[in-house]
């Protein structure tokens, strides 16, 4: 596309060229900017997209942002061995064909996989279950990065350990690549229960809790206070209709992550019907995500879909081979 | 009734009530401005259909992903009366919501709402790494507050019509055409309501 080519050149010139944009900031001023930006994606969907066609899909269809990966979760559930960090060629690809915030993730715990994502100026860095940890142990100190983490979750004590660690943004973790809501749902009422339980507590009470939680007292103190967490809470793992997504925001989330469930859509055979079937699919998630609350067009939007992808149950999985068991 | 003795008398009737503003909720950091708005004893709604644009006082368009909010504004049918009624309302837009109020800005679906005679570099200072927060200069007031401006537009052209009312550096981060306000930055990620204040009282003139 022409136009892209144009534009690249004059935010080049606007960015980089004038080298003042470079600014020592307080850790905490780094980090009010980080969540800044996930404020700004709140009420929006993000797309996994695997090609610079699926981005412009994604970004037409109205996607606050793309996650760029080579194999959607679906696809490394199907093909199985190590999934690491995508190249950085195919990231680099996207960024220049979309204008919407491009996010790509890395292993847990692979700090140099990070850098390079923050070397390639990604606007989210996902520290993520779907690919193959590099560490058991250890997440990354995202502290460290000038770039906004995102991380999954699956109960409130395991979403405070990452914001303690740096993370921007918390996910559900869900089960990826399922296209099955039911970890998601599980993952959100458990987060939201907890956090309206801490809100009960008394002073005296919150220490033991934090004990119980395996979290950092002082953010335990804050959802005590707040009820919420200290950054958004988004979902992600399994959503693959429109209803999905408006329940997730039902349930708590303020935006929704859909990986699978818009590119496993339509028959691969068949790739120009396919890509209609995807647009109008992730369309219609993107609708139904700002009008969550309106079961009166909820029921137009859900109306004459395509035939959502197939899914699997949780039971037939093996459990070594669930997702959202890493990390911790 | 409590007495109103002793107050000043009320420059209009619906100084009685707190000012009603709509905030375009189809996408983005619709809470954030609530908050400012409340803090500012403003009441707000959330506008995502035609129905929530009647008896507003001024409206706000929100930062978010401009793309999304005009992929949604033709969707759910609101594109036509929202550009009716901001013929006569005032109104606030930051960021993304600048991008909306513009005549022109690069690489979008379909174009934005014309409001300002003004034209957008969408991205401007370039991907969130070169997010940033610094001073800016309020010129309407000789303030200065604090910008955050995340991937932030810039503004490239500027009507004649079109005063300015903020800058950075130099730069002008704000503009104003009548009833319309920009800002490139992001006001309601502070707790600083200083920017809505002004909107309300000097550009809507429905706070007092």
């Amino acid at each position: 596309m022409k136009r892209t080519s144009s534009r690249d050149g004059a935010r080049k010139s606007g960015s980089n060229g004038d080298g003042k944009r470079v600014r020592d900031l307080s850790g905490e001023d780094q980090f009010r900017l980080k969540v800044g930006l996930a404020e700004m994606l709140k009420g929006g969907v993000i797309m996994d997209v695997m090609n610079v066609e699926q981005a412009e899909i994604a970004q037409e269809a109205g996607a606050a942002a793309v996650m760029a990966l080579e194999r959607i979760p679906s696809r490394i559930r199907a093909t199985g061995g190590v999934a690491r960090m995508s190249d950085p060629s195919m990231i680099v690809a996207i960024q220049r064909a979309v204008d919407v915030p491009v996010m790509a993730k890395c292993r847990i715990g692979h700090i140099v996989e990070a850098q390079i994502l923050e070397a390639l100026e990604i606007d989210f860095i996902d520290e993520s279950e779907v690919l193959t940890p590099a560490d058991e142990a250890n997440h990354v100190w995202k502290h460290d990065f000038k770039a906004p983490f995102v991380c999954g979750c699956r109960d409130l004590g395991e979403a405070l350990r990452r914001i303690g660690e740096g993370a921007a943004m918390i996910r559900t973790k869900g089960e990826a690549g399922t296209g099955n809501v039911v970890e998601a749902v599980r993952h959100m009422r458990t987060v939201v229960a907890h956090m309206r339980k801490l809100t009960t507590l008394t002073a005296d009470e919150l220490m033991a809790e934090a004990k119980h939680l395996g979290a950092p007292f002082e953010l335990v103190r804050q959802v005590a206070r707040t009820g919420a967490l200290p950054v958004p809470n988004f979902a992600a793992g399994g959503v693959a209709t429109p209803a999905d997504a408006a329940l997730m925001m039902k349930l708590g989330a303020e935006a929704v992550f859909v990986g699978s469930g818009i590119f496993e859509v339509g028959d691969a055979a068949r790739p120009k019907e396919a890509r209609k079937e995807q647009s109008r699919m992730a369309r219609a998630i993107v609708q139904a995500v700002a009008h969550w609350d309106r079961p009166d067009l909820l029921k137009d939007i859900s109306t004459g879909l395509p035939q959502a992808m197939r899914g699997i149950s949780l039971e037939s999985i093996p459990e070594g081979e669930l997702l959202a068991k890493r990390g911790w | 009734m409590p007495s109103a003795a002793g107050r000043a008398p009320r420059a209009r009737a619906r100084d009685a009530k707190p000012p009603r503003v709509g905030i375009l909720a189809l996408q983005g950091d619709v809470v954030l401005h609530e908050r400012a708005l409340a803090a500012c004893g403003a009441t707000s709604v959330r506008v995502t259909l035609p129905e929530h644009l009647t008896g507003l006082d001024a409206l706000v368009l929100p930062g978010g992903e401009s793309t999304t909010m005009l992929r949604l504004l033709d969707s759910s049918g609101l594109r036509a009366p929202l550009e009716r009624a901001l013929r006569t309302l005032p109104v606030l837009g930051t960021c993304a919501g600048l991008i909306l109020l513009a005549r022109q800005a690069d690489a979008l679906p379909r174009p934005p709402l014309g409001v300002l005679d003004i034209d957008a570099r969408r991205n401007g200072y370039g991907r969130q790494v070169h997010s940033f927060t610094d001073d800016v200069q309020l010129t309407v007031s000789g303030e200065s507050v604090e910008g955050v401006f995340i991937r932030a537009p810039r503004i490239t052209r500027r009507g004649r019509g079109v005063q300015v009312i903020a800058t950075h550096e130099g730069e002008v981060v704000g503009v104003r055409q009548g009833r319309a306000v920009a800002i490139a930055f992001h006001p309601e990620l502070t707790a600083d309501t200083r920017t809505h204040a002004w909107f309300l009282r000097d550009v809507a003139g429905c706070l007092s």
